[in-house]
């Protein structure tokens, strides 16, 4: 592989990752501030749920950062890219970046507990891709 | 105290694994008999509307979503992320025994560590306890309309008085 295609590859991935991380950590936010839906829905209903989380502008954004890292990701696996190496990369850099952004963004007490598991469901993701 | 789910919420969870490892299945066994689809042959995901797999695996993922935004309501991003990636090991016995794909022994390890780290994640607080702020103190002059006991500080009045009721005693 020559050195263009290698930063075109992880370039891509690294698009992927972030506007994943992007859109997973607003629709989080966006959830936060809706509240409990279970609660919700027993008081209004689906509805009233569904009413309430369209409401918030976080999930606006959050969808539309998630609807990018899915063509970015198509963009990403159009051939003669490696599957193989794309789909567990995009996945644990997700994985990781989720952790380090919703610490500081959405204040989550990411715990070791919390860094070993998403430790081990990344190395887990590369075996069964691999 | 430490966050922990109920069994409805539990629930909530292993519907969130199951719907999107379901749906990723149905949605790949659809596409296998639709064909690839590429910029030139685009018309053809109209066609995939027509499968009834591709059909169940859209309305899977749509259950998929809801129960996601449903955890995220009440959970971590950093609890639901780890604690639903078991529809990775769902996905690997599904297509073993439905779709008759070879599981090797790095896949078993996979599965075993995703299986690990699910545990592992699941054994802690499930929501990040955020300290309430810390209320003014109030001073025996404050009484408020319901008549609660009022509790006497130790701090000099006027420093933790409301401006807007040292205008008014003024």
């Amino acid at each position: 592989m020559t050195s263009f295609n290698s930063v075109h590859l992880w370039t891509s991935i690294v698009v992927v990752a972030v506007c994943a991380v992007t859109g997973d950590v607003l629709t989080a936010r966006a959830m936060r501030r809706v509240g409990d839906l279970d609660q919700i829905r027993a008081v209004a209903g689906l509805p009233g749920a569904i009413r309430a989380v369209f409401a918030e502008p976080n999930f606006t954004f959050g969808i539309a950062a998630m609807t990018l890292s899915f063509f970015s990701l198509l963009y990403a696996l159009a051939p003669p890219a490696p599957v193989s190496l794309i789909a567990p990369a995009t996945a644990s850099l997700t994985y990781i970046g989720n952790a380090f952004v919703a610490r500081t963004f959405l204040h989550e007490n990411v715990d070791k507990r919390r860094w070993f598991s998403v430790l081990l469901v990344c190395i887990g993701i590369f075996l069964i891709a691999g | 105290m430490k966050h922990r789910l109920t069994p409805q919420q539990y629930g909530i969870l292993l519907t969130v694994m199951l719907t999107a490892a379901v749906g990723d299945t149905l949605l790949s066994h659809g596409m296998a008999q639709v064909g690839a689809v590429n910029l030139h042959h685009l018309g053809l995901l109209f066609v995939a509307l027509k499968n009834l797999w591709v059909v169940a695996g859209i309305l899977c993922l749509i259950g998929f979503f809801a129960t996601y935004l449903t955890a995220l309501s009440w959970a971590d991003l950093t609890f639901v992320l780890p604690a639903t990636s078991f529809s990775y090991v769902v996905v690997a016995v599904i297509s073993h025994f439905w779709l008759h794909e070879h599981i090797s022994v790095m896949r078993w390890a996979g599965i075993l560590l995703i299986v690990g780290g699910v545990g592992f994640v699941s054994q802690g607080p499930a929501l990040t306890e955020h300290p309430a702020p810390p209320s003014e103190p109030r001073s025996v002059d404050d009484k408020d309309l319901n008549d609660e006991p009022v509790r006497r500080v130790a701090a000099p009045v006027e420093r933790h008085t409301p401006r807007t009721v040292r205008e008014v005693r003024s």
